[in-house]
């Protein structure tokens, strides 16, 4: 018996045959994965073959809220997109904020299963109780905020919607999967899949409240969880002020920023690409989701030049070191617009801007023939830029095609993968770890590719004086502590920005209140590390092996040319192996029997 | 007397003042229970909240034929004395705001009481677009903004420059 926390409904979708079915939602799994991302991933181990082909309609889809989704929890409105991704073959969880998360509770249901293949483009209609097949053939090639509105328009204006862009029908390995028209669950090419079922979007509209197990001690846990927060100089102070770009100065001022497809790692031009400057030149006002007290979102707008008058969301800190310093480019509103681009084709931003700057690359090397490019793609030029972006988004030539699958195939295809700044084909974010030595087991060991939100160990390394950047002492323990809080935390449905205060007690606490499920900090951790786990066997059912555990060379390999890391380069073996052994894995990264058996899924493997 | 301030410009979408509001008032966390609405314009982000005004003349208590809803001299608020209440929705369709409501079920009527001086809604609101202060502080306020500005004026033609 489920107290609270959870609407206790799974709807089932059937694309093929265009048939719904309503079925409960496993208390045991409730127990054992909270929700999310974890019992997401669950649903996928028992109804996915690893091996399948991540585009062909044998591949689900799960669209997943947490049992936080739709309270007071603060920064609680997460939704989750969980499938086998074509990126990279990897259980790929990409998440959003926005508020549909918490609708789609409202409609009764906490996850929706898509699965199988629309003959036609079609959109769902998610109505306080009642499941529509719509017609999306005009809506098909209509970019992400056209279809929002006109989704929203055709069904109810306060219903919240989920779509694909341009980027997702044409299945670029890099497509996001959108909400509310701007939110991106980006990363591992999510969207490709949506797009490979025909499937234009859900909207959602429902009227049901959520309850949760004991009233008073939730408001208890809110009202302290949210007190945390408000006394925390980042979540109160740095990000609602400069949203997540406040980061730029601050890593690049450690030298660990990557410039020019990291042939760098310092950008002297850093402080033109700002959070500061972002909110002197392009700031309209703070965007917060659902039941945030945070409040990071940036409503902009460009108010000079070329772009004049474009606006929309962000961007965000990562898209201004992807299409700003690793393109080596310091024009802020073209960063900006080609963030605006990414969100209305609907294309993973870090991905395509890691894309552009190894694009680059390649042809300032001479590697890609200039024939070969519409225009000169030189380093530093904004025009490029944004030009590639659109290529990547529309595919209406060779070129806009082979971006669009991604900085991996893009190398690969002239013959020099290694210029490539990813790993397991997922470009990486904006932390270079050659200049932060955490981050780099993260990347080589996250469950999707190439990732900074699986276990951030930033946050112990740079923001806050716990452990020294440069030493590799320590950090396997931290990055396996970190990817295990995050695990439990994205099943959650919690953000997680909100550990920037809270720690894994207070997270604990809420979901016990919420769900009347008793778990302290150790059980919420070790529900994480199941959940790691159980992605991990995912992942070795597809195919990879612990040799994708890596980076690329450049990082191993070529010292940071100038700036405060001046002559570093990323030893990953001082790591990788204590990492293994605290997980209880083997040195070829497979987990051991028994450590599969404490965490109970010894029949998963 | 304290008064519930909204200020749509501070506003950042979040909506924890309705799931917080509903919550407060039914236990359970439902926007369509909530008194307080944050209407979102997605095209250019904008969020305006909305809340009964406890209107002086109020339009939903002159329509009401059984005196539900009356105004509270003493609080300043309009009371809605549930147990009189007919359910014939006059006073849903007199509001111009919009701030008498149904309840979810579409059965109940709902309105802000700003829970007894201690509302839920500001309590949640970080972006302080929520404020429930005095009213004398905040036409002070109001009147201190704008005295700032002539001062920024005086001063610059102190300089004199020509503003």
């Amino acid at each position: 018996m489920i107290d609270g926390g959870y609407q206790g409904t799974i709807l089932r979708v059937n694309l093929t045959n265009r048939t719904v079915k309503e079925e409960a939602l496993r208390e045991d799994w409730a127990k054992k994965y909270i929700g999310g991302r974890g019992y997401g991933t669950r649903i996928i181990m028992a109804e996915v073959d690893p091996k399948v082909d991540p585009l062909a309609p044998e591949n689900k889809v799960v669209i997943a809220t947490g049992p936080l989704d739709g309270t007071t929890a603060p920064s609680s409105g997460r939704v989750m997109v969980i499938t086998k991704g074509p990126l990279n073959n990897t259980i790929a969880c990409s998440n959003a904020g926005g508020y549909f998360g918490p609708m789609l509770k409202r409609t009764g249901y906490d996850m929706i299963i898509l699965e199988g293949k629309a003959s036609e483009p079609v959109y769902l209609w998610i109505n306080k109780g009642k499941v529509e097949f719509r017609d999306a053939t005009h809506l098909w090639g209509k970019l992400v905020n056209e279809s929002d509105q006109m989704m929203r328009e055709e069904t109810h204006l306060e219903a919240e919607t989920m779509e694909i862009g341009p980027a997702g029908e044409k299945m670029s390995m890099i497509a996001n999967v959108m909400f509310n028209g701007h939110r991106a669950a980006g990363r591992t090419g999510v969207g490709a899949v949506v797009g490979s079922k025909n499937l234009k979007g859900i909207v959602v509209r429902g009227n049901k409240g959520v309850s949760v197990a004991d009233r008073d001690r939730f408001a208890e846990a809110v009202r302290s969880a949210r007190e945390i927060l408000a006394q925390n100089p980042v979540a109160s102070g740095g990000m609602p002020l400069y949203g997540t770009a406040v980061l730029v100065n601050i890593i690049n001022s450690t030298g660990s920023f990557p410039t020019r497809n990291a042939q760098d790692s310092f950008f002297p031009d850093a402080d033109k690409i700002s959070g500061e400057t972002l909110r002197a030149q392009n700031l309209v006002r703070n965007e917060a989701c659902s039941d945030c007290p945070i409040g990071c979102g940036r409503v902009t707008a460009i108010k000079e030049g070329k772009y004049k008058g474009e606006h929309g969301g962000g961007p965000e800190y990562e898209p201004l070191w992807a299409f700003g310093a690793m393109c080596g480019i310091s024009d802020l509103n073209a960063i900006t617009m080609a963030n605006y681009l990414c969100d209305r084709y609907g294309l993973d931003a870090i991905s395509a801007g890691g894309t552009v700057a190894c694009a680059m690359e390649l042809y300032e090397r001479g590697y890609m023939p200039a024939t070969d490019a519409p225009f000169p793609l030189k380093f530093g030029d904004p025009d490029a830029l944004v030009e590639s972006i659109r290529a990547m988004g529309e595919q209406k030539d060779a070129f806009g095609k082979l971006l669009a699958q991604g900085s991996y195939r893009l190398a690969e295809h002239y013959g020099h993968p290694e210029l490539s700044m990813s790993v397991k084909k997922q470009e990486f974010p904006a932390y270079d770890p050659r200049g932060v030595k955490g981050i780099g087991l993260e990347y080589a060991t996250s469950n999707r590719g190439a990732c900074h939100v699986r276990g951030y160990s930033i946050a112990a390394e740079v923001l806050s004086p716990g452990l020294d950047r440069l030493v590799y002492e320590g950090k396997a323990a931290v990055t396996k502590f970190l990817q295990d809080l995050t695990a439990a935390l994205d099943s959650s449905g919690a953000c997680l920005f909100t550990t920037f205060g809270m720690q894994a007690k207070d997270l604990a606490q809420l979901y016990s209140a919420a769900t009347g499920f008793e778990c302290d900090e150790q059980e919420f951790l070790k529900i994480g590390e199941r959940i790691w786990n159980m992605e991990k066997l995912f992942n070795l059912k597809s195919g990879l092996t612990g040799k994708d555990d890596t980076l690329p060379p450049r990082i191993l390999h070529e010292p940071i040319v100038s700036g405060p890391s001046q002559g570093e380069v990323e030893d990953l073996g001082k790591m990788l192996g204590e990492y293994y052994s605290l997980r209880g894995w083997g040195e070829d990264s497979v987990p051991t029997k028994e450590r599969l058996q404490e965490l109970g899924i010894q029949d998963l493997s | 007397m304290k008064v519930l301030v909204l200020e749509p410009a501070k506003c950042t979408g979040c909506r924890a003042c309705m799931d917080a509001c509903s919550f407060e008032k039914t236990d359970v966390f439902n926007p369509l229970d909530s008194r307080i609405n944050v209407i979102t314009f997605h095209e250019d982000l904008t969020f305006v909240p909305t809340v009964c005004s406890q209107c002086e003349i109020p339009y939903c208590a002159e329509v009401c034929p059984t005196s539900t809803l009356v105004k509270n001299t003493t609080t300043g608020l309009v009371d809605f004395l549930k147990e009189k209440c007919i359910g014939c929705k006059q006073c849903v369709v007199a509001c111009p705001w919009g701030s008498i409501k149904m309840n979810h079920l579409g059965k109940e009527i709902i309105k802000c009481d700003q829970c007894s001086g201690d509302p839920a809604c500001v309590k949640v609101c970080k972006a302080e677009a929520l404020t429930y202060v005095d009213v004398e502080d905040m036409i002070s306020s109001k009147q201190h903004g704008v005295a700032q500005a002539y001062r920024r004026i005086a001063s610059e033609m102190q300089k004199g420059v020509n503003p």
